[in-house]
């Protein structure tokens, strides 16, 4: 007979918990063994005795956290199952950013997928999401509404050099998460055919590093010096979205405030940030892509992470598939999974 | 239409006036005729169809959606428009984006602004449905929002009819005035006004002979201006609390005398008041306020939004509010253009012309004498001392304007000052939070607060108005926060939050006037609520009662009601779920 999907995998305070394999997934405080699906800040922390996670997440992790982020650590090598007690384990693509991946777990017949933060969307910077058929599929929700349906990245870098072009004489200023979004619209900017330098913000020096030097190629990325700030127009400026309405942006000549997110969707929340220009690029699965995903997976039954949940677990009880929210806490506190117009996101709480 | 859609797209963003002006000039000058004219039509809202109303939006988008979702994306968006634009399934490939149409699927044809303005003036209702689907189906996202917002007339890009006709200005170098003064004698898709300003064709001839003019606005007065100010530069007169229009008669080329009433921002606003029209019996363009009238009293505001609700101008309407214009300011007179003359010289002029029409209807706003700050202050807090009489209840402060003053038009500094009366204060309580709308979507923003009474068991809150602004963004995400912390009751986008004698949250709200309301549980409605301080510090038990709010509304009640009856209310707050 095979196992119940909850002895398999249930919920602590951590986070979720393999009682078989006696281990957390991305767990929100310190633990004895910790599985790591990416490097954003809030699946990926520091001080668990045990991390297992792939090779470049193990990298991001020793550059944000310093080398001794944990105990011990053990690369996951992708496609290939681990045995950990009573269970296998095995990390799959999921085409969030550098390293991101899917971690699946099977034990008595019965395989559960968590997926992490993914997208299905083209990425220049990342291996692309696999689907992982399974009889659970755990998802997040971020942007869980049929109202986020993330355009081509291409017509949206476009939009940024078209701007670049009809005001030649203003720094545009991009507001881009660290890890991930920032060295994808670099790449992207070197698709399009831009060639010239792009300049960097501090925050992003070292993670942009570690991209190059795992095969990415951004091109010429120097580092802003402050005392050459106003020489900067017409030149492209990446740098944390914390920073874009910060007296530090402001030095630049006549700035063009831009912002790199799946946010940039809902207007309101472009003007609440004081953004002129909004670029819809998201590092997570826009609603077509969940439904499609979750739908691709055959999994009987979901189970929501964090994001917009109850709308994603109306759409599954309306075809057929069973789900439940989990109602986690904790996550969406770096990277796009943060809802910048909204305040409760700043406070760690959640909106039901 | 998606050039007019990314336009409108990087308007809505931009909000430094010289960088929209610089889109709105690039627009016009690369898009051709007519589409380019159309667009000038929607942002000066010249428009000549009949706007969509949300019904209609909201039934399209309920037929290709689930409601639930529906719902959940609209309250998360907080915008009709936008979130029908956003949810708006693909026609063809539904949740799968790449495969577009396929041999039995032509793609649909993209429309363009002309084609949808022109559509829609020929469109009868039951077609319309219809067509705007067809519509929506071609578009893209922006497209989408572009078009919703063009069909319901509502933009609200932050653009101006003035400056989107000093952009058309800029085009040719000509002066934005210029174009104004030739405004009203055009039409959409203004062929020969670009062909004009475009140096192609001589000037239209305007066949307007009563055109608008823009008015000259004031600033408000300031602590720190009065020493810059020497009170014997300047002509003191009483702020009503009215509408502001410009009334226009001019001869046309039969010599008929045509006579229009504009409002502020220059809509022909004739139609309402008939009763008016019939009183400009003279060639030349006054500026001054509406107000009504009754046995020779100025009524409040309360008493003019009552007129200005009405949608059929009946004769029982006129002879109930009788519309008063009250002058202070003469812009030309026959064929002299007088607005550079200084306005001492004016308002000279401006004496003779209503002392000659001598028509009760129209008469002059007095001037308020004063030979210090020290004076007109007195004034201005007690103005029927000073000869306001009993039209003192209709007036909200001082104006002052430079006697060598020009009319200039827009807000030109230096010149004209408004000095308001301060508004009213209560303290009340916070009751309900409920989420904003548009830039304030997801921030509980909108407070409903409340007041003490006596009620069965002992002192209670009963609310007395909301208010959605007064407050920085600072202030905003702390109240949010407040909300959020305080919740003990949900209904759907509203929160009840925590109050009672020994717990909850006092806000100081400032208000200009009150009136009696059927609708509301209190039985009064705030006019302008906003939120003036937050009193973090206050205990709720110590927040006003009711009868503060009674003195107030007894003493606007002088008011002459010529007949008993119901009052139409005045949507100026909501009621508590």
């Amino acid at each position: 007979m095979a196992l119940r999907s909850i002895d398999i995998l249930t919920q602590t305070s951590q986070g979720l918990y393999c009682p078989l394999g006696d281990f957390h997934i991305d767990p929100i405080r310190p633990v004895k063994q910790a599985l790591i699906t990416h490097g954003h800040s809030d699946h990926a922390r520091s001080g668990h005795r045990a991390v297992l996670a792939t090779r470049e997440t193990l990298r991001i992790m020793g550059v944000r956290y310093g080398e001794d982020f944990a105990g011990a650590t053990q690369e996951a090598p992708l496609g290939k199952d681990i045995r950990i007690k009573d269970v296998t384990v095995r990390f799959t693509p999921a085409g969030h950013v550098l390293g991101s991946a899917q971690i699946a777990i099977e034990a008595g017949g019965t395989r559960i997928v968590v997926s992490g933060d993914y997208k299905r969307a083209e990425d220049p910077t990342c291996l692309p999401y696999e689907v992982v058929p399974c009889d659970v599929f755990i998802t997040e929700a971020t942007f869980g509404l049929p109202v986020f349906r993330h355009p081509d990245t291409r017509g949206e870098v476009r939009k940024l050099l078209d701007s670049v072009n009809l005001f030649p004489e203003r720094a545009h200023i991009v507001g881009a998460y660290a890890l991930g979004k920032a060295q994808r619209v670099m790449a992207l900017l070197r698709e399009e055919g831009y060639d010239k330098p792009l300049y960097l913000h501090g925050a992003m020096e070292r993670l942009t590093e570690l991209y190059k030097s795992e095969g990415v190629p951004l091109g010429e990325t120097p580092k802003v010096v402050a005392a050459e700030r106003s020489k900067l127009a017409g030149a492209i400026v990446i740098c944390p979205p914390s920073s874009i309405q910060d007296l530090w942006s402001r030095r630049f000549p006549d700035p063009v405030t831009c912002f790199a997110s799946g946010w940039m969707r809902v207007r309101a929340r472009a003007r609440q940030k004081g953004v002129e220009l909004p670029l819809v690029i998201s590092d997570h699965s826009d609603w077509d892509d969940l439904c499609r995903t979750i739908r691709e997976t055959g999994a009987g039954e979901v189970w929501v992470t964090h994001g917009q949940e109850d709308a994603l677990v109306h759409w599954c009880t309306m075809q057929g598939i069973r789900a439940r929210p989990l109602h986690m806490l904790g996550y969406g506190d770096e990277g796009e999974a943060e809802d910048p117009g909204h305040p409760s996101a700043a406070a760690g709480g959640g909106d039901a | 239409m998606n050039r007019f859609a990314a336009l409108l797209d990087r308007l809505a963003y931009e909000p430094r006036r010289n960088a929209k002006l610089r889109l709105l000039v690039d627009y016009f000058r690369h898009t051709p005729d007519p589409d380019r004219g159309y667009a000038l039509a929607a942002l000066t809202n010249s428009l000549m169809f009949k706007e969509a109303k949300p019904g209609l939006i909201r039934g399209l988008v309920e037929e290709r959606t689930d409601p639930v979702l529906f719902r959940m994306s609209y309250h998360y968006v907080g915008d009709l428009a936008e979130t029908t634009a956003l949810i708006w399934p693909h026609p063809v490939s539904g949740e799968d984006k790449t495969p577009g149409p396929g041999h039995n699927n032509p793609p649909p044809h993209v429309p363009t602004i002309s084609e949808v303005v022109e559509t829609l003036a020929t469109t009868g209702k039951s077609e319309l449905p219809a067509r705007v689907a067809g519509w929506l189906d071609a578009l893209d996202e922006t497209g989408r929002w572009a078009l919703l917002k063009l069909i319901t007339r509502e933009l609200r890009v932050g653009v101006s009819a003035r400056l989107a006709k000093t952009a058309v200005a800029q085009l040719g170098g000509v002066e934005p005035d210029e174009v104004e003064l030739i405004w009203h004698g055009l039409e959409p898709p203004y062929e020969a006004l670009f062909a004009w300003v475009e140096g192609r064709a001589p000037k239209p001839e305007t066949s307007n002979p009563a055109p608008f003019r823009p008015p000259m606005l004031s600033h408000p007065l300031e602590e720190e201006d009065f020493p810059k100010l020497d009170a014997a530069d300047f002509l003191g007169e009483w702020k009503w609390d009215g509408i502001r229009l410009q009334a226009v008669s001019g001869r046309s080329g039969d010599g008929r005398l045509v006579r229009r009433i504009y409002s502020r921002t220059g809509e022909d606003v004739s139609g309402a008041f008939p009763d008016l029209v019939e009183a400009l019996d003279f060639e030349g363009a006054i500026d001054g306020e509406l107000l009504i009238v009754r046995e020779g009293r100025v009524q409040s505001f309360n008493v003019l939004q009552q007129r200005l609700n009405r949608k059929a101008v009946t004769p029982k309407l006129m002879a109930e509010f009788p519309a008063h214009l009250r002058v202070y300011d003469i812009l030309t007179e026959g064929d002299e253009d007088l607005r550079h003359l200084p306005f001492s010289e004016r308002r000279r002029r401006l004496e003779l012309l209503v002392a000659r029409l001598d028509d009760p209807r129209i008469d002059l706003s007095p001037l308020v004498e004063f030979s210090s700050w020290e004076i007109l202050a007195a004034a201005r807090s007690d103005p029927a001392s000073v000869g306001a009489g009993p039209d003192a209840d209709a007036i909200e402060g001082c104006m002052i304007k430079r006697a060598d003053s020009p009319y200039l038009p827009g807000r030109p500094k230096g010149y004209w000052y408004k000095w308001k009366r301060d508004p009213y204060l209560v303290d009340a309580v916070m009751m309900y939070g409920q989420r904003g709308h548009g830039k304030r979507s997801s921030y509980y923003s909108d407070y409903t607060f409340g007041v003490w009474r006596d009620g069965p068991d002992g002192e209670e809150l009963v609310p007395v108005g909301k208010a959605y602004h007064g407050f920085t963004d600072e202030e905003l995400l702390k109240l949010d926060r407040y909300v959020r912390n305080h919740t003990v009751n949900r209904f759907g986008p509203v929160r009840e939050v925590e109050y009672g004698k020994d717990r909850g949250l006092v806000l100081e709200v400032a208000f200009e006037g009150l009136q009696r309301s059927t609708r509301h549980k209190s039985g009064v409605a705030m006019r302008f609520p906003r939120i003036n301080r937050i009193r973090w510090d206050k205990p709720a038990a110590e927040a006003d009662r009711i009868e503060t709010l009674e003195k107030i509304l007894e003493r606007g009640e002088k008011e002459i009601h010529p007949l008993k009856g119901p009052m139409i209310e005045q949507d100026t707050g909501g009621e508590a779920p």
